[in-house]
């Protein structure tokens, strides 16, 4: 989730620029060419210009509905089962090491 | 052996356990029918021959033991890849997945396997199930059995054509907007997108969690509904499943296709016909109207007001919860890795992955959801559209008081032609403007074959309250006994 100074540097509403592109790209952990930065500007803008009309009708005393089907949380017993093998988790992953996942270095040089 | 791709799912179980065939011979017919045509349709990304065959062996096995066969059992499928299965690869048509072979079933495939459904393959799809023509798969289109030049429906594409095409007769779909119900019309077979929660989404790999739904298609009503009582059922795995009995499904098909439909009150729904929808479906669909009141049917016209903002909210709830579920794809796990070279850091790593992993219409709804989700555009946008999603649940519950089933054209179009909307995403999206409201509703909904325009099938599509699935497939099976079949054209 963006942190509460991402609003002051979000996209303005109905207008998407390239640079408002890279920022919402950069949150979602995505890189992107320059050409689709401007490819997805001009579609967003139309996109978004399309769905903003959720705002025309629904009017403050609607309550919303995030599932069709009322849910309710869901327990079972606290009880240790067997999980997946090992081997069997590991074998998807793009890199292992001492029976574990391999990741690239989190920290940078500065840092 | 020709006859044995064009038999139903229930005559083929039925050959099968009289021993008039083996299921042995029934996968082989498919599988050569596959090796035939699929160059040409591109229905199937993997096609697992050696797990079908060793599936077909085991069915006829426990027949010469004379051991009881489930109503399914060695009938051929062909299932989805956003379907997880053990073993087999499972790449949900993204470049981020290619080699990927789960180490768990889903649970639906458990169940296929346990019923003696003989699994021929994974189908084709638009990647993560975002879209609405099977063209934004990593791995190339899918064609449309009726014209190859044009789409197959989408996201479940690649299951409708090998239906159509007569590669399997059964198939398993996942709708998350209409992606079963739509290929379902524009290749003219049946496809049923069930109640929300009333089939397993464990092991089904997560697009839009509130609206995702797996169903099954079928050249019949009657096999869409025995692929169904197989699938459905309370699944402890998955908190959203609901812990009720599956609809009779199975029953319903087989009382509509020997009854008439008197007492039963269809309802017309206004918003979803006029401007924007081709003349042919608004023809088709029509006649199909007619025909279901030469059946007895009362006919009343209804009125859903909020029907026309379901494409609204639908294009912000889906990218925002996409844009969450995709965030586990972050090149630790599985899949993909790039630029792993000892200097770039772990967050690079995952940027670089996923721009190379994913495709433009996936990126552009990643962005889209971070955009609707993010502070300050919350409440404007996926605040909002959760909203008009409650109108909606509440124009359904209206129209239901004065109608059993809702009623529509399934599509405003006919398949269109391979590359003709790419471009132009808005285009793309109204693809499915009759199928969202039920998708966002949680409602059940089937579409049936009703005609054709421009020699391309049309659907009707056929709602039913919440957990009435029984009802869809009554009213489908009467109105399919009352029309003449479709069949695509020879492919060579």
């Amino acid at each position: 989730m963006p942190d509460s100074t991402d609003s002051a540097n979000a996209p303005s509403a109905g207008r998407i620029g390239p640079d408002d592109v890279a920022h919402l790209a950069h949150l979602a952990r995505l890189a992107v060419t320059d050409e689709e930065l401007h490819t997805f500007a001009g579609q967003l803008d139309v996109i978004l210009g399309a769905v903003a009309r959720v705002g025309e009708v629904a009017a403050a005393d609607i309550p919303p509905t995030s599932h069709a089907v009322p849910m309710t949380n869901v327990f079972r017993a606290d009880e240790v089962r067997p999980s997946l093998p090992r081997d069997a988790v590991l074998a998807g992953a793009p890199a292992v090491e001492d029976d574990k996942f391999r990741v690239p270095r989190i920290l940078s040089e500065e840092a | 052996m020709d006859e044995l791709i064009r038999l139903t799912a229930a005559d083929t179980a039925a050959k099968i356990a009289t021993g008039e065939v083996s299921a042995v011979e029934v996968a082989q017919a498919h599988l050569d029918r596959i090796d035939a045509v699929d160059g040409a349709l591109h229905a199937f990304l993997h096609v697992d021959a050696d797990g079908a065959i060793a599936a077909a062996k085991a069915v006829d096995a426990k027949r010469a033991a004379g051991e009881a066969l489930s109503p399914l059992a060695g009938v051929p499928l062909a299932m989805k890849d956003v379907v997880v299965t053990k073993d087999l690869p499972t790449t949900c048509g993204s470049k981020i997945l290619q080699g990927w072979r789960p180490p768990y079933d889903a649970t639906i495939t458990r169940r296929i396997k346990d019923a003696g459904v003989v699994m021929l393959g994974k189908t084709n799809m638009d990647e993560f199930a975002m879209g609405s023509s099977t063209e934004n798969s990593a791995y190339g289109p899918t064609h449309n059995p009726w014209d190859l030049s044009r789409i197959p429906g989408g996201s479940s594409g690649g299951s409708s054509a090998a239906v159509a095409g007569f590669e399997a007769p059964l198939a398993i779909g996942t709708d998350t907007g209409g992606s079963i119900r739509q290929p379902a019309a524009v290749t003219g077979i049946v496809g049923h997108k069930p109640t929300y929660g009333a089939v397993s989404r464990y092991g089904l790999i997560a697009f839009s969690s509130s609206l995702d739904q797996a169903g099954p298609f079928g050249r019949t009503v009657l096999d869409t509904a025995l692929l169904h009582e197989v699938i459905a059922g309370h699944d402890p795995c998955d908190s959203t499943s609901i812990p009720q009995p599956v609809a009779p499904v199975v029953a319903a098909a087989r009382e509509g296709a020997r009854s008439d439909l008197s007492g039963v009150r269809v309802g017309v729904v206004r918003e979803l016909s006029g401007p924007g929808y081709q003349s042919g479906v608004l023809a088709s669909f029509d006649a199909a109207v007619q025909t279901l009141r030469s059946l007895g049917a009362e006919v009343v016209e209804v009125s859903c007001p909020h029907f026309e903002y379901a494409l609204a909210a639908y294009y912000l709830i889906a990218p925002s919860e996409c844009s969450s579920n995709l965030a586990r794809f972050d090149a630790v796990r599985y899949g993909l890795r790039v630029g792993d070279d000892g200097v770039n850091s772990l967050e690079d790593v995952m940027s670089l992955t996923r721009e190379a992993g994913f495709g433009p219409e996936v990126k552009r709804r990643i962005i889209i959801g971070t955009y609707a989700l993010s502070s300050g555009y919350y409440d404007a946008y996926y605040g909002q559209a959760q909203k008009v999603r409650t109108l909606i649940v509440r124009d359904f519950t209206a129209a239901f008081e004065q109608a059993d089933v809702l009623v529509s054209p399934t599509s405003p179009f006919v398949a269109f032609g391979i590359g003709e909307r790419v471009a132009d995403p808005m285009a793309m999206y109204v693809n499915d403007l009759c199928t969202l409201p039920a998708s966002l509703a949680g409602t059940p909904a089937i579409s049936v074959p009703c005609g054709l325009s421009e020699g391309l099938p049309v659907g009707l599509q056929i709602m039913a309250p919440a957990l009435a699935d029984d009802r869809c497939y009554r009213v489908a099976a009467a109105f399919e006994a009352a029309v003449p079949a479709l069949t695509p054209p020879e492919l060579s």
